[in-house]
């Protein structure tokens, strides 16, 4: 008899994440969802919607916008409110993009820190939120396989690797003082593999950059960057077609794409199995500096 | 299909220099849990520092202060899946902070791997871990005695631990312990049998965790669902949603409420995908009752004719997580699944000692130290003892001056109800 009662490991990931998920409504002020777009953040928000049906997610979602998204991220980001049935809040830095902050005039820890990490607890304070959550996975990068599901922040938004609160089974510790906040990341056990499977399972709708298409290209310093009104070709460079997909979404100066053939689901699902390098392989930030994600995530970074 | 797989979660504990990170490295590895990049990483690193081997234990420690110190100071948690299962590793450092993060890693473990070192045998730190492992009621154990490449894959030695390791676990209660002799660094016994220790007829460690059956232990007779939150999109639709931490239920089944004690039945059970007919542990859910109850977060479904303990004092098994110690008679705030519930932690009977699991007499509970603590809350709170149901048996505490998770319970049983038959499986 107990067969019929086994639960798949993508049914109990699913779980475990509806269970976070109510935990933040049920324990914070006023909870928000950072939605990046990317194809974690289109499971993020799948999850959030089983987890209150068939009540509407309760909290607001928002985008930390830098103004270097790709357009078609952008796109599919405007349509999200209506066809999804949220609340979604864009917030940027205009302060800093005002004053054209671009990776290879500041160098990329600047950029990311004035339009990203500083643009995020910006638009944690001025919304008063005191738990935002994320679709971060440990599996994505070291110093991330450390973090707790709660994680903890300062009033600086600040995250201190050496003071996190011990978690255990799955009580969640969700006290906070005034200013304080959480970050939660229900995704944390996934991998990306768990993402695709569960993609195709639940029939998600993602960015069509995920999927391989031939399009025009400029290669630099090892990355594949996409020709568009962000990259145009330096001196020596040429804008070539090819056909490539993202791995990763982010902005379109720092992330670069990868040749494939994937243009299915099924094909994508095959190559990340037997992918030979990890997701952010092409996300320039994580290589600036031995430990710079966790240099980021001090100072605030998701 | 790969999405027919389930889930394990296992916990590695080791002491120093025992191969802990190449198993877990290989296991990566061959599995493709590492990409080649990661690996790049600490081959740049590797080269740095002019030394000639890559260090894979710089793939599990993730930080960089600890990079620096050369000492791992948190858990990490590592995935990897083969055709049959996912797994899902929690890493825990074997020196430093060593019982807080072994208590943590071990929480949510289905099995515990405890490392020992050919060479040395059966160590204190060995046998912390397998008390802890006991502890927290991990239902399966496996010993791997590593490096048998270094002492000559000999049976005489291996058979000598084992004896060892058996005689001392013989006082831990029962549970399912394997032993199996193995070497990382070689991969006899890892992945594949090898041939260097063929006076060994048992599966290879991953066999094991491939197979080790662990759908019979979860809890599927006691129907508890502590309330998360309620749902109420309009005004004909009241849920309450939850995950079913142990048990199975049914549209239709009867049902109590707690504390109120008030009756209904199951109405429906709605989940985004489709309204289900039956539903069981570990699924999250949402349940409408046949009339109007109020309930409300922290409240309890059950069984009429299948009730937890329901009282105000307890006894727990007390792990202390802070530098600051335990103060006899103080204050705190414990969690308790959906409950968040003030608590005077009345007396510390004793402490124990986990290096010879004697019981000490002693006012002073402080960091890493585990003991027997009776608990008063403010008011009754629904549980079951620990060994019973995990989900219900289980606390942390909170300090609410500084809101830090201070400590971690283990509920046991109410000592006038003690049954003889627990802990003999």
């Amino acid at each position: 008899m107990e067969n019929g009662y086994k639960l798949s490991y993508l049914d109990n990931l699913e779980s475990e994440s509806i269970h976070v998920m109510r935990e933040v409504f049920a324990e914070f002020e006023k909870p928000v969802l950072l939605y990046s777009i990317g194809k974690d953040s289109s499971v993020l928000l799948r999850l959030a919607q089983k987890a209150f049906y068939p009540g509407k997610i309760p909290f607001p979602l928002m985008h930390i916008d830098t103004s270097y998204k790709f357009v078609e991220m952008i796109d599919f980001r405007d349509k999200i409110p209506a066809k999804e049935n949220v609340n979604l809040i864009v917030h940027k830095n205009d302060k800093y993009i005002k004053k054209r902050m671009h990776p290879s005039k500041f160098g990329m820890d600047k950029c990311c820190k004035f339009l990203k990490t500083k643009s995020l607890l910006d638009g944690l304070s001025s919304g008063g939120f005191d738990a935002a959550l994320g679709g971060a996975r440990r599996e994505e990068e070291r110093s991330r396989a450390k973090e707790r599901i709660f994680s903890f922040r300062d009033q600086f938004g600040a995250w201190d690797p050496k003071n996190q609160r011990p978690e255990l089974w799955s009580i969640y510790n969700a006290r906070i003082n005034p200013n304080e906040s959480v970050r939660i990341f229900p995704l944390s056990n996934w991998t990306e593999l768990d993402i695709w499977h569960y993609i195709k399972k639940e029939n998600i709708e993602i960015v069509p950059l995920y999927f391989a298409k031939k399009r025009k290209i400029i290669r630099r310093d090892g990355l594949i960057l996409l020709a568009d009104q962000f990259n145009s070709p330096k001196e020596g460079e040429e804008v070539e077609e090819a056909m490539v997909r993202f791995r990763t979404l982010g902005c379109s100066p720092c992330s670069g794409a990868v040749e494939s053939e994937a243009d299915t689901l099924d094909k994508i699902i095959e190559e990340v199995m037997i992918a030979m390098n990890s997701e952010r392989e092409n996300r320039a930030i994580d290589y600036e500096t031995d430990g710079s994600m966790e240099e980021k995530k001090k100072q605030g970074y998701f | 299909m790969h999405k027919e797989k389930d889930l394990l979660r296992l916990v590695t504990a080791g002491s120093i220099d025992d191969g802990k990170s190449t198993l877990i490295g290989r296991l990566l590895y061959e599995s493709k849990g590492i990409y080649k990049d990661q690996l790049t990483s600490i081959e740049d690193i590797a080269k740095k520092k002019g030394e000639k081997e890559i260090d894979l234990s710089l793939l599990v420690d993730g930080l960089k202060s600890e990079r620096e110190q050369g000492i791992t100071i948190d858990v990490a948690y590592r995935y990897f899946s083969t055709q049959k299962r996912k797994f899902i590793i929690a890493d825990s450092p074997g020196h430093v902070q060593y019982t807080r993060n072994m208590v943590t890693a071990a929480s949510t473990a289905d099995l515990a791997v405890i490392i020992i070192d050919a060479r040395k045998g059966v160590l204190e730190q060995t046998k912390r871990h397998s008390f802890i492992a006991t502890l927290l009621d991990i239902p399966h154990i496996l010993v791997l005695v590593n490096k048998m490449d270094l002492v000559g894959y000999s049976e005489d030695v291996y058979e000598k631990i084992k004896e060892d390791y058996l005689q001392f676990a013989s006082r831990l209660p029962t549970h399912d312990i394997q032993i199996k002799p193995i070497s990382a660094l070689r991969g006899d016994m890892v992945v594949k049998k090898g041939n260097n220790m063929n006076w060994y007829d048992g599966r290879t460690f991953l066999h094991y965790l491939e197979s080790v059956n662990i759908v019979s232990d979860r809890n599927l007779i006691d129907f508890r669902f502590p309330v998360q939150t309620v749902i109420r999109p309009n005004l004909d639709f009241r849920g309450y949603a939850g995950r079913i931490e142990s048990g199975v239920i049914k549209v239709g089944d009867d049902i109590a409420v707690l504390p109120s004690g008030k009756k209904s039945r199951i109405k429906s059970i709605e989940t985004y995908d489709r309204k289900l007919d039956k539903a069981f542990t570990p699924q999250s859910v949402v349940l409408t009752l046949e009339n109007h109850i109020d309930i409300s977060r922290g409240d309890m479904l059950i069984r009429q004719r299948n009730v937890p303990e329901i009282r105000d004092e307890l006894e727990a098994e007390v792990c202390w997580m802070a530098e600051e110690p335990m103060e006899e008679g103080g204050e705190y705030l414990i969690k308790h699944t959906t409950n968040t519930v003030p608590v005077i932690l009345k007396e510390l009977r004793y402490k124990i000692d986990i290096n010879t699991l004697h019981r000490e007499e002693k006012k002073e509970l402080g960091l890493n130290d585990i003991g027997r603590v009776i608990i008063k809350a403010q008011k009754p709170i629904f549980f079951d003892p620990y060994v019973r149901n995990h989900k219900t048996g289980s606390f942390i505490i909170i300090d609410e001056l500084t809101n830090a998770t201070v400590g971690a319970g283990i509920i046991w049983y109410p000592s006038a109800t003690l049954p003889e038959t627990e802990n003999s499986q």
